[in-house]
């Protein structure tokens, strides 16, 4: 059954190519099999039912967003004409509607024709309030979403939207096919096992089997657009185990073809390529590795009001001058030699791309100097006491470190731990489980939101290009505290009025140089005041066999986001 | 105490016997030694290998070894002879500590519940509870409960160590419970039982000399799987960040933390490894050596 | 006998039901959270949106009887209405134990990865059986001779030297180096004739390598230390003085007294064949029941863990019976009525 399938697409295929593009291109499935290993399994192919990256990246070679980024970050149009702009009179001059049209005779899997109602559809089925959709923020602030004809769709906010690309844009808002979800709207989504493992899509694969939280295994979308493409006629999907050893089975014993995200000792991962098999590949989005710095107390003598502003300033980070000195104090570029070789950048900026958005006021960080930042504790006032630690007025600055478990994240912290103590600064280290560290638990005292630390250290990015809402994060209402459930993304507690004020500006602001300058502004307050201290601008790591070619890694959409153009040298 | 000096003059005590016959146990000689070795090189090492474990040397990471590392660096270049000897003091002290409240509550268990057929329903089932409760989310919730109550009461690092024994003595007792009972079902029904019962020996005196004596060789074995276990559970819930911090060096965690650099720094896991091994095999073979010792029939010989 | 099995059975119904609400107040109590492993993009917010919509704005005890329903009603309709092909109810609207990271029903992904399991874990928990019975004998009946010297060796290190070790010692190996063996368990490979079978035993080799030497060295000690305890006794020399042969002396009576503790750990065994290995199964990318357990524990999915944990405990439950009934077989002297 499956083999006559495939060779009857096999065939049309040679036909089809033998008439219209001599040799220019392989035919559709003629690079026989793929081997891809993720090594967090997928769980389901609905990225409307799961935010995690390995379920976004394995439905995105299934179903496909109207437009996508391309490994620079900029927006392409992948199932549309052309990306609407304000100047192809796509986006209205008041920031309020967008309209998108969609390409002539893009078919799903299954034969139908894509249609305008299709894209409609996924946006009701994700802002349906029951049904949990965790891609809910691309759809924030939607008046109404209506087909205007089989093949135009337009988009009206409720307020200005200067960058109005949320709905439909990147991995995680794909289109789903209505015929077949429409019996799972909000409660009963769930409950849609079948479709939810095998959803329909416009994309270069589909699903021919999914075993949950461990490998799926796809053959070429016989209606995909592009008659000649993918190349390879079926792909397995492998997930589980560790990185390390998902890295091994591309560039050791070649079992795999590409492996995403290996965050490994660079040394080790160096070592593995080193066997010829393969390559390591990496690119750079948004993704800082950033200190967070409390500006409330986290002492438990406090009780309810611990880590809250009504608790009363931090007994010593309160300092600018100890915040600046433990920035200067760390050595940026061994943490990167250390810990993530080639995935990684020193880095002075929470913001540190797209190039329109990044600070270069704050690059002297980069070097590091123990004497100036051992100078400003002295003129501050802190003095090394006998046991070694620096002190003012009775108050020790002795750090309570905490992060989530992860042996990256670990050396970095063994590593800043010792600068610090060369300039006088105790630190007693702690790594959380992260389901426990991220989970944001009520009940639990070790959440990053809580933050009953002094200093805490992960990671975090935007997804597309316009970091409007993440600059926002950092607003005074953003606080997490008990009113609000902990729930907000201002961890270090900053309130600025004037950066508060400046955000305000931005969201009234539509052109893309005075973005960029805001946004500067912005970074560069967050630095100044030292309620963040950025350490590497991370990339992502992957790896693929030297035989695979076509691959342009990307850290702005799903990294195999490309894979109908990937092949195999002969 | 009259009691014992006035019989040790008349016969040798039983315990110069059983060190007479210990003695006799070659295996065992050799596993004292070593195992003495192993605590004094890890009790005296740090005086003469004065390099502190948690110092950080990167110009020297992932080195082989050479005359100022004898057992080469890590990837952050901390010399792993230093760490060696710094972990294993914690992994001896969790090891020994975890195990013997494990035996401690396995054979308390097992030997009650084996004897009293009343208590016998209770404890077993609360056995099968135990043996059922998923191990992760138990610490997870131990964990919440209970390290900010130990870090005040004893400090950062003592209140770790004791959640840490409390929590691995806790979760391991079961399989030792259950082979105690189950030898205890079969002892109290043979003749030397039943002929001590019959002349009216109370419960708590059966249970000691005839009982107990018994059921030696079982704990013994679980003794030494139970400090093997212990030392690598405590390593799973360093990683977890559910143990020690992690700059603090343990033998499993040095093993784990070095599996990855196996090809690129051999020595990294052979040193821990070796020191693991060691260390169970040596208590295993003085265990042999002691259950022998003890064993009347084989003094006798 | 029988009485005291179906006593045993009835008070196993409240026991398992008291277990069942512990492992739930314990997963619920636990303070991670099914959004803990979400991309940082996600904002609060939506968080606990996701979190109600899974069902946790309701209190811990309406949701442990969701649970109790699900499992003790829906689900073994639902088996009822496959096997007969029938509909009870309303069949349509009817809820199964649904887990929160796959949305898709438990008992279907508990099915799904037996195969696996029973494959490699059970596979080595026989072959443990079958070398350590002997080599535990053998070492007892020449006890410190260099054959019990040299089990007791690699017995020991079997047992000191942690999987997550030798599995990665073994894939460097025997996959990296020597390319003999896969390191990557394909799942989805089916054993249809000669070759597909010397493919199964091929990826198969190495996990049940790691675990067989483990779990053997485990068994080994008990066997060898129960047998020494046995040949010691006045029986044995009674056997002997009446002229019975070496071998039925030492393989009918000494083995059989010196089963009592190799049951027991042998009953404590079997249940852990269904709970899988994890660390082995992540090394080789087996995804059996081990892998689901600590991806749903990771994920704190309760349903998932609340559903395999209970299944582990009805047959823990189940094989300390069996090994009770097993004792008063080995040692008629043992009486429970």
């Amino acid at each position: 059954m499956k083999k006559t399938y495939l060779y009857s697409a096999l065939s049309a295929a040679t036909l089809a190519a033998s008439a219209f593009s001599p040799a220019a291109f392989a035919e559709r499935g003629a690079d026989g099999h793929l081997n891809i290993i993720y090594w967090q399994a997928v769980s389901i192919l609905n990225p409307y039912l799961s935010g995690g990256t390995k379920d976004i990246e394995a439905s995105s070679l299934i179903v496909e967003p109207l437009g996508r980024y391309d490994e620079e970050g900029n927006l392409q149009p992948w199932l549309v004409d052309e990306i609407p702009t304000v100047a192809n009179g796509g986006v209205s001059e008041d920031f309020k509607s967008i309209t998108w049209k969609i390409t002539e005779g893009i078919k799903w899997s299954d034969g139908t024709d894509f249609t305008a109602d299709d894209v409609v559809f996924t946006a009701n089925y994700c802002m349906d309030p029951t049904g949990g959709c965790q891609q809910l923020e691309k759809f924030s602030d939607i008046e109404s979403i209506e087909a205007i004809d089989a093949l135009t769709v337009k988009i009206t906010f409720t307020v200005a939207k200067p960058s109005p690309y949320g709905p439909f844009t990147g991995g995680e808002s794909p289109v789903l096919q209505k015929a077949q979800f429409a019996d799972c709207m909000g409660a009963k989504a769930p409950g849609c096992t079948e479709q939810n493992f095998g959803p329909h899509g416009t994309g270069p694969f589909t699903v021919s089997s999914f075993r949950a939280n461990d490998v799926v295994t796809m053959e070429a979308n016989t209606h995909y657009r592009d008659e000649n493409k993918p190349a390879f006629a079926s792909l397995t999907f492998k997930g589980g185990g560790d990185a390390a050893s998902a890295a091994r089975a591309v560039l050791e014993t070649g079992e795999f073809d590409y492996a995403w995200n290996l965050q490994i000792d660079p040394t080790v991962l160096s070592q593995m390529e080193s066997a010829g098999k393969g390559k390591v590949v990496s690119s750079y989005g948004t993704s800082v590795e950033r200190l967070m710095v409390n500006a409330t107390n986290p002492d438990p003598a406090l009780g309810e009001l611990r880590g809250t502003v009504e608790g009363g300033p931090h007994p010593y980070l309160s300092d600018p001058a100890v915040r600046k000195a433990l920035s200067l104090a760390i050595d940026r570029a061994t943490i990167v030699e250390i810990g993530y070789g080639s995935g990684g950048q020193a880095t002075c900026n929470v913001l540190p791309a797209p190039t329109v958005y990044a600070s270069t006021a704050n690059d002297d960080c980069l070097v590091q100097d123990v004497a100036q930042a051992k100078a400003l504790l002295d003129e501050a006032g802190w003095v090394v006491g006998s046991d070694g630690v620096r002190a003012k007025d009775g108050v020790r600055i002795s750090i309570l470190f905490q992060t989530s478990t992860n042996a990256v994240r670990q050396d970095t912290q063994a590593l800043i731990k010792q600068w610090w103590k060369d300039i006088g600064v105790e630190t007693e280290l702690r790594n959380i489980d992260g389901a426990v560290f991220f989970g944001g638990d009520q009940s639990s005292p070790d959440t990053f939101q809580k933050f009953f630390a002094d200093i805490e250290m992960y990671t975090n990015n935007f997804n597309g290009t316009d970091p409007e809402t993440y600059m926002g994060n950092w607003a005074c209402d953003k606080i997490p505290s008990p009113a609000n459930n902990w729930l907000g993304g201002n961890m270090p507690r900053y309130c600025n009025p004037e950066y508060d004020a400046l955000l305000a500006k931005m969201a009234k602001t539509s052109a893309i140089e005075e973005r960029g300058e805001i946004a500067k502004q912005l970074n560069d307050f967050l630095m100044r005041d030292g309620a963040i201290i950025p350490l590497v601008h991370r990339g992502r790591v992957s790896a693929h066999a030297n035989s695979l070619m076509g691959i342009k890694h990307n850290a702005w959409d799903s990294e195999i986001w490309n894979a109908a153009d990937w092949t195999r040298a002969k | 105490m009259t009691k014992s000096s006035t019989a040790s003059q008349k016969h040798r005590s039983l315990w110069s016997d059983v060190w007479a016959q210990y003695r006799t146990h070659k295996g065992a000689l050799i596993g004292t030694v070593v195992f003495s070795s192993i605590v004094l090189a890890v009790a005296l090492g740090p005086f003469i290998h004065t390099i502190d474990p948690t110092l950080l040397d990167i110009r020297a990471k992932n080195q082989g070894p050479s005359f100022l590392h004898p057992m080469g660096t890590d990837q952050l270049g901390r010399d792993t002879l230093a760490q060696v000897m710094a972990g294993g003091r914690v992994s001896l002290a969790v090891g020994v500590t975890a195990m013997l409240l494990s035996m401690l509550v396995g054979t308390a268990v097992g030997v009650l519940a084996g004897y009293f057929k009343r208590l016998d329903g209770l404890l077993m089932r609360l056995t099968d509870l135990f043996l059922a409760l998923p191990l992760l989310p138990l610490l997870l919730v131990v964990i919440m409960l209970f390290r900010d109550t130990l870090r005040g009461m004893f400090g950062p690092e003592m209140g770790i160590f004791l959640l840490i024994v409390f929590v691995i003595g806790i979760t391991s007792w079961m399989q030792t419970a259950r082979i105690v009972r189950g030898d205890v079902l079969s002892l109290k029904e043979r003749e030397f039982v039943l002929a001590a019962r019959s002349i009216g020996t109370p419960d708590r005196r059966i249970v000691r000399r005839h009982v107990l004596p018994n059921v030696m060789s079982p704990i013994m074995v679980s003794a030494t799987l139970g400090i093997a276990s212990a030392i690598i559970t405590e390593s799973a819930l360093s990683f977890l960040g559910l143990g020690f911090p992690s700059d603090f060096p343990t033998w499993g965690r040095l093993l784990y933390d070095g599996t990855n650099f196996m090809t690129l720094s051999p020595s990294r896991v052979l040193w821990p490894g070796l020191a693991i091994s060691l260390t169970v095999l040596s208590v295993n073979y003085m265990g042999d050596g002691l259950r022998d010792a003890l064993d009347p029939r084989i003094r006798g010989r | 006998m029988f009485t005291y099995t179906l006593r045993r059975t009835l008070i196993a119904i409240p026991t398992l039901l008291a277990i069942s609400f512990i492992i739930f107040a314990l997963l619920d109590l636990a303070p991670n959270d099914p959004t803990g492993n979400l991309p940082m993009t996600i904002p609060p917010e939506v968080r606990e949106k996701i979190r109600i919509s899974l069902g946790l704005g309701e209190p811990m005890h309406v949701r442990y009887v969701l649970w109790l329903k699900q499992f003790f009603i829906n689900e073994p309709l639902n088996i009822i209405e496959q096997w007969f092909g029938t509909t009870i109810g309303d069949s349509e609207n009817r809820l199964r134990v649904q887990s929160w990271s796959t949305r898709s029903p438990v008992v279907d992904l508990i099915v799904e990865r037996m195969p696996q399991t029973l494959w490699v874990v059970g596979m080595s928990y026989v072959l443990g059986i079958l070398i350590a019975v002997p080599i535990g004998v053998i070492s007892a009946y020449k006890q410190y001779s260099w054959f019990d010297q040299i089990g007791t060796f690699v017995s020991m290190i079997g047992f000191s030297v942690p999987t997550f070790f030798t599995g990665v010692l073994l894939i460097i190996v025997f996959s990296v180096k020597l390319q003999w063996f896969p390191s990557i368990y394909d799942t989805n490979h089916r054993v249809t004739d000669w070759a597909s079978l010397g493919f199964q035993i091929k990826q198969m080799f190495l996990p049940v390598l790691v675990l067989a030497l483990y779990n053997a060295a485990q068994l080994t000690r008990f066997m060898r230390a129960s047998m020494l305890d046995n040949l010691g006794q006045d029986y044995v020399r009674t056997a002997r003085a009446k002229g019975m042969s070496e071998k039925i002396v030492l393989l009918v009576h000494v083995l059989r007294n010196s089963l009592i503790p190799v049951v027991t750990v042998i009953a404590l065994s079997i249940p852990q064949v269904f709970s899988g290995a994890i660390i082995t199964e992540q090394i080789f990318r087996v995804n059996g029941l081990g892998q689901l357990l600590i991806i749903g524990i990771q994920g704190a999915d309760i349903p998932l863990v609340q559903t395999l944990t209970f299944i582990f405990a009805v047959l823990i439950v189940f094989f300390n019976l069996i090994a009770d009934i097993l004792y008063g077989i080995l040692d008629p002297r043992i009486r429970y009525d």
